[in-house]
């Protein structure tokens, strides 16, 4: 009997899986689950859910929003899509893990084309590309992350430096090695766990991590180039490697707060972790462009990123993929993107808007001396789409610069050609190519 | 029913189905497939064959031979540890010396890390050995006149903290082990020994070791299975997979990162079927060199 039991219980583990049909709350709403890896972004999507059922009182949704930690969540998500069991109706994907997700002819993710359309034409198509696969859309964006820089002036007045005659990486490394020598403190910083100024100055330089035909190729001349350039500031003294081995960490929040660090070359998206994690810095923190190489083809590119997909196995896909374009692409989202979250909004049109980003009670604005938008006014017809961040191999490529790679070259001081071509051989094998 | 209950000839079988069910369930079958899809190419809703090529491309990994270098560095060193260690504390705990009570207290406080979280064991031992000058290891460092040391990023000291964590959670368990196999020895032999004049030393190589050889070949056998197959503890060390210069990376993480980070399930299968061979091949080969299977075919 025990044995029969036992028999069915497996048979019937084995055997699940059925779509349920779209299943309505006692109250008419619809019960949406996400899952994110930001707590500010929930926070973020609970106020878009709240504006949404203001403005379609017949078709509310319940949003429950799950925040995980940022691997557990991407692995977690994997291990649902291989299966098709267990996943939310609505979820964040970093750009970085993106491409694992869009893999094969059959995505598990929703084709979002259609609910985008309505929006389309103020967005920033860079933005969408990144999230696109075969001309379909798969994920929409947050922000821009166009590169800033954050310099601490406080601590560059002490040092005799104006941040606002840094133009170029050469005045950068000038002033980083002239600051060094009076404060004896580190001026920037070189990350080794996230790799985001790597692909900037890549870019700049005109350059990409993949060849045409989407092989690897992370010894051509520019990322060579662009790696010998960051391994000699941090020679020179005017980059330094910082505690838990990149500006986003807690460990290095509390070094950039003590004043450790004075100048931090970011995504625009930054800015919340100042207001969030370094209130000491309030009102000593100005922000300007990140510095460009000489004839630089682009001036910035967009760095780091969300896109936020609804799972093709989802019974509300319809309701959340409509949600989703509404709380991400409409205007009212992107002012909020602006107001809640302090990053860069994806609708260009927000940026000219100064009743938005001019508002004195702003907390972003309140915290920073510079404006936010005059200096991304500034770089606004420089913004480069970095194509090796949509290669379906940049989740694998990211991952062996950010373990291998950054940490041999900028720890172990292995010279930048060295090791690049020791990565492209690594990589070559991995891929398969 | 009760014919069958009381059948010689069936009942045993029955009694075992449960047991062969449940292994069938869950061991032989995904077992199974992992040999199969390791031949695959394996994308949402697709497989596809392609023979030998993930074994090629994993002969050729540098980073799949440098996490099995890892592993197999970490599994001789606990197991350089967590033998002798444990069978002095057994040995200890087994003698005259001290009362029942604080005896007791040891064991039972001994016993402890083996039943906590190795992800909460994991946090703690990253704050332990964090860069910062104030975690502990660093004030330890800091009085014994050198330091502070940037203990997760160096490939000696990061092995260290992992073998630190590996020490703490599985002494009191081995020593556990050892104590039974001691306690199971009839006190005549030490009897007989000490009238002939044995020392507690003699008496501890030739009547204790001897007599205690299936534990210590048992946990042997667990600890090199257990060396060789962790990841949680490097995980949880490292605040996740991506170590630096993949100093913590071991077998498992490895398999891990390919099938779950970045989606190539088939290589992951590879990966698990090559630690399968390894494990069993080390296994095996110690059981026979043991001579364990002989003892029970005489």
């Amino acid at each position: 009997m025990v044995v029969a039991a036992l028999a069915v219980t497996a048979l019937t583990a084995c055997g699940g899986g059925q779509q349920e049909a779209p299943a309505k709350n006692a109250d008419g709403s619809t019960t949406l689950d996400m899952w994110t890896f930001a707590d500010v972004h929930a926070t973020y999507y609970e106020e878009m859910a709240e504006r949404w059922n203001e403005a379609n009182p017949d078709n509310e949704i319940k949003l429950e929003v799950t925040v995980y930690p940022y691997d557990d969540m991407h692995n977690k998500l994997q291990l649902a899509v291989n299966s098709g069991e267990g996943l939310p109706d609505v979820v964040d994907i970093e750009v970085n893990k993106f491409a694992n997700f869009v893999k094969g002819e059959h995505p598990p993710l929703v084709d979002l084309t259609e609910a985008a359309a309505p929006y389309k034409d103020d967005i920033v198509q860079a933005r969408l590309d990144l999230y696109s696969k075969d001309g379909k859309v798969y994920g929409f964006p947050t922000h821009v992350g166009a590169f800033t820089t954050f310099y601490n002036t406080e601590a560059l007045e002490g040092a005799g430096i104006d941040y606002t005659t840094i133009k170029t990486w050469d005045d950068f490394k000038e002033a980083g090695v002239r600051y060094n020598e009076e404060t004896g403190k580190a001026f920037g910083v070189a990350s080794t766990s996230v790799m985001f100024l790597e692909p900037l100055i890549t870019a700049q330089l005109g350059g990409q991590f993949f060849d045409a035909d989407g092989n690897v190729q992370v010894n051509s001349p520019e990322v060579v180039e662009t790696l010998a350039m960051m391994k000699d500031m941090q020679d020179a003294g005017a980059i330094s490697t910082i505690p838990g081995g990149s500006p986003d960490s807690e460990e290095a929040y509390g070094a950039i707060n003590d004043g450790d660090y004075a100048a931090i070359v970011y995504p625009a998206w930054y800015t919340s972790r100042f207001v969030d994690y370094m209130p000491d810095l309030a009102g000593k923190v100005a922000i300007a462009p990140a510095p460009v190489t000489d004839d630089a083809v682009v001036q910035t590119i967009g760095g780091g990123g969300t896109g936020a997909s609804v799972p093709a196995v989802s019974p509300n896909k319809d309701l959340a993929a409509e949600w989703l374009a509404f709380a991400k692409l409409s205007p009212e989202a992107n002012v909020a993107v602006w107001q809640v979250l302090g990053f860069d909004p994806v609708n260009m049109a927000v940026w000219e808007d100064e009743d938005v980003t001019k508002d004195p009670e702003n907390k972003f604005n309140e915290y920073f001396q510079t404006n936010l938008f005059d200096v991304l006014g500034e770089v606004k017809d420089g913004i480069g789409h970095f194509e090796s961040f949509s290669d379906p191999n940049w989740p694998t490529v990211d991952d062996t610069f950010r373990t291998v790679t950054l940490n041999e070259i900028y720890e172990n001081g292995t010279s930048a050609q060295e090791a690049l071509d020791q990565t492209q051989a690594d990589l070559q094998n991995q891929l398969g190519q | 029913m009760k014919q069958l209950l009381y059948s010689k000839r069936l009942a045993p079988y029955l009694f075992i189905l449960p047991f062969l069910v449940t292994l069938a369930v869950f061991w032989i079958v995904p077992l199974g497939r992992s040999f199969v899809m390791s031949t695959q190419e394996v994308l949402y809703g697709q497989a596809t064959f392609i023979g030998l090529d993930n074994y090629e491309r994993l002969w050729r990994d540098r980073i799949f031979w440098q996490a099995l270098y890892n592993s197999l560095r970490y599994t001789v060193l606990t197991l350089v540890l967590l033998i002798p260690i444990p069978l002095a504390l057994a040995a200890l705990i087994n003698s005259n010396i001290g009362s029942a009570r604080i005896k007791a207290f040891f064991k039972a406080s001994m016993f402890v890390p083996a039943l906590t979280s190795v992800v909460v064991a994991g946090i703690v031992f990253r704050l332990i050995f964090a860069e910062s000058d104030v975690a502990i290891m660093n004030q330890v460092a800091d009085f014994l006149g050198f330091g502070p040391v940037r203990w997760l990023r160096g490939d000696a000291t990061g092995l260290v903290a992992l073998l630190a964590i590996a020490l703490w959670r599985w002494t009191g368990v081995n020593t556990m082990y050892f104590l039974a196999g001691m306690q199971a020895i009839p006190t005549e032999y030490y009897e007989a020994a000490s009238i002939d004049g044995a020392s507690k030393v003699r008496q501890f190589i030739h009547i204790t070791i001897p007599n205690i050889r299936p534990t210590i070949v048992y946990v042997v056998t667990i600890s090199v299975y257990g060396g060789l197959s962790m990841f949680l503890e490097s995980f949880m060390l490292y605040a996740g997979n991506n170590s630096p210069n993949n100093q913590g990376l071991t077998v498992v993480g490895y398999l891990y990162r390919k099938g779950i980070e970045e989606n190539d399930l088939g290589f992951a299968s590879a990966v698990g079927v090559v630690l399968l061979a390894v494990i069993m091949a080390i296994n095996i080969s110690y059981l026979v060199a043991s001579g364990t299977f002989k003892k029970e075919a005489a």
